[in-house]
């Protein structure tokens, strides 16, 4: 493989981690009160997140470009404010990218969080634990299977990302070219065939590998709670 | 130790309006399904907030609607033991002990000692299982522990027996009695099963209806109980074992009784408890049969109950409940003022 496809690689996986571990925290918190809570607007909550699952994801990406874009509203704040800029930057790509993954993501936590029973929960409460640590020590630790299930779909949808994270940060080697970025460009260049057959075996294997990775993760979990 | 619940709350077509005080010792809330024992347990508890009433424990009010009182669940120190008993499948039994004994450290509180509360259930062996590897007898007697070393100021139980079998029901009651008599923490404990609330309650409390019917001692209100279960409660002395037919002879003030030999010395007292249904009587001395236990007495009342009667006697001023066909009534001219023999076909029979 040519240093540039490297950088692709190493690009696509920097971005997908990034864009899981960050989103994963607020995953959890709204898959909570999607799965638990009772307040005025859940159901407004619900159809935010999902948003980005039902629209095209050139939309989500053109969106993105207008709030966090140099000039759009929030992008223009957090560079005045804080230096950071999402846009045709690595950043931006995560962001896309999180933003694609997050529904995947709160749909599986949610329904291993609604798989708990709430019985429990409260039978803790009577033993003391205030409701974040009912959440902490019973909740959490109940539905771990589903919080990894939605970290491996958030990371293999930011693996494969390509609609949202190209409209929005564009398609720059080195910077925001990610697999499947680069992937298409061999596809439009002539023969570039070899170089998207390679790029694409890579993204075969990390995908199975993440998969794998997770069954195990599971499969630990579930023995150590079944030990004796 | 005193408890004091005044609380009115709706929830559909169902009121429950109760007032109830409990003493010391274990307090049944008995009455038939639907009665409203467990919602004034979860109100206690905190799982349920009702629209108006006070809950004082030890002269702190956990509610009080009025002054807009409110103490969250995990500040109550109330020891809620489930019917299911809703261990935490991801801990070990030890770590489920161990649970609420963590939130308590520092607030003092009767009933703490990790080893006595294990020595007192008999889970020593069970420390480190899982709880889906346990018998529900077992899963039981932890949850008992989980919630005694929560340091609580009150236990409450939901009928801690219902989803277990009659032997293991046997295995946990005396854990139950010990509670009772050496924790020193009030119980308050709701049963719809007669014989349960016979051989632990100190004190019953009837509610039907989602209201307090009566309230008393276990003798007094148990023979009231509008159940296809009634029955009796007699007080009674161990005077001595048969070791040649496996038989105890008790002396009671309605008189002497013979049951199958008691786990008690001699001179213990004990509670029998007499099934309504197990009663027969007699006009005439009951000669040749095979029950051992015969008492006579004098008819009180008589109830009719459908085809059914309910015949309390007066034995020597002990009072005891005969469940009859309304055919009998009329064949023996049952009516009070009548003396009769009661024999009696089996007792069940606990330490008090």
């Amino acid at each position: 493989m040519t240093p540039e496809e490297w950088t692709a690689v190493r690009l696509s996986l920097l971005v997908a981690v990034t864009a899981t571990a960050w989103s994963l925290p607020v995953g959890i918190a709204v898959a909570w009160l999607l799965a638990r809570g009772r307040f005025w607007g859940k159901s407004l909550l619900d159809t935010v997140v999902h948003l980005p699952l039902i629209m095209p994801p050139v939309v989500t990406g053109y969106v993105l470009l207008l709030l966090f874009g140099r000039r759009g509203p929030i992008g223009h704040f957090l560079d005045a404010a804080f230096g950071i800029v999402f846009s045709f930057r690595w950043t931006g790509a995560a962001l896309a990218c999180a933003v694609m993954g997050f529904p995947l993501m709160v749909r599986a936590i949610r329904l291993s969080i609604e798989a708990v029973d709430p019985k429990l929960e409260s039978a803790a409460g009577t033993l003391g634990a205030n409701p974040l640590w009912v959440f902490v020590t019973i909740t959490l630790p109940l539905c771990l299977s589903g919080v990894i299930a939605g970290a491996i779909l958030c990371f293999a949808k930011s693996m494969g990302e390509f609609g949202a994270t190209i409209t929005f940060v564009s398609n720059i080697p080195g910077e925001t070219q990610t697999l499947p970025s680069a992937i298409y460009t061999f596809t439009q260049v002539p023969g570039g065939d070899a170089g998207a057959l390679r790029l694409t075996l890579v993204s075969v294997v990390i995908s199975a590998g993440a998969l794998l990775g997770s069954e195990l993760l599971a499969r630990r979990i579930g023995a150590r709670r079944v030990a004796t | 130790m005193s408890l004091e619940i005044d609380v009115h709350h709706s929830l559909g077509t169902f009121t429950l309006d109760a007032r109830v005080t409990a003493p010391p010792g274990l307090t049944a809330l008995f009455g038939r399904s639907g009665a409203g024992k467990s919602t004034l347990v979860n109100i206690v508890a905190g799982l349920i907030r009702p629209q108006r009433g006070r809950v004082i424990v030890d002269g702190q009010p956990l509610l009080d609607t009025d002054r807009s009182i409110f103490v969250p669940r995990h500040k109550r120190r109330v020891g809620y033991v489930f019917q299911d008993s809703r261990l935490f499948p991801h801990l070990s039994v030890r770590q489920n002990l161990l649970y609420g004994r963590w939130f308590a450290s520092g607030t003092g509180g009767a009933a703490g000692d990790f080893d006595s509360v294990i020595e007192l259930l008999g889970i020593g062996g069970l420390l480190q299982r899982r709880p889906d590897s346990l018998s529900g007898g077992e899963k039981q007697r932890v949850a008992i522990g989980r919630a005694l070393l929560a340091r609580p100021r009150l236990v409450l139980m939901d009928e801690p027996l219902a989803s277990l079998d009659e032997a293991r029901r046997a295995e946990i009651l005396p854990y139950i009695e010990r509670l009772r008599d050496e924790a020193g923490v009030p119980i308050l404990y709701v049963s719809h099963s007669v014989a349960e609330v016979a051989r632990i309650a100190t004190t019953v409390v009837m509610l039907a209806g989602g209201k307090v019917v009566a309230v008393g001692p276990v003798a007094e209100i148990l023979p009231l109980a509008d159940t296809d279960d009634g029955g009796s409660v007699l007080d009674a002395i161990v005077k001595g074992h048969d070791e040649t037919y496996q038989l105890s002879m008790l002396s009671s003030p309605a008189g002497e009784l013979q049951v199958p030999k008691v786990a008690a010395p001699v001179g213990a007292s004990v509670r029998a408890y007499i099934r309504s249904r197990d009663v027969m009587l007699s006009l005439g001395t009951p000669q040749d049969i095979s029950a051992l236990n015969v008492l006579s007495g004098t008819i009180a009342t008589v109830t009719a109950r459908g085809a059914q009667a309910d015949v309390q006697l007066d034995c020597n001023g002990v009072p005891l409940l005969a469940r009859v066909t309304s055919k009998s009534v009329e064949r023996l001219a049952l009516r009070p003022g009548r003396a009769v023999h009661a024999v009696v076909k089996s007792v069940s029979f606990e330490r008090s």
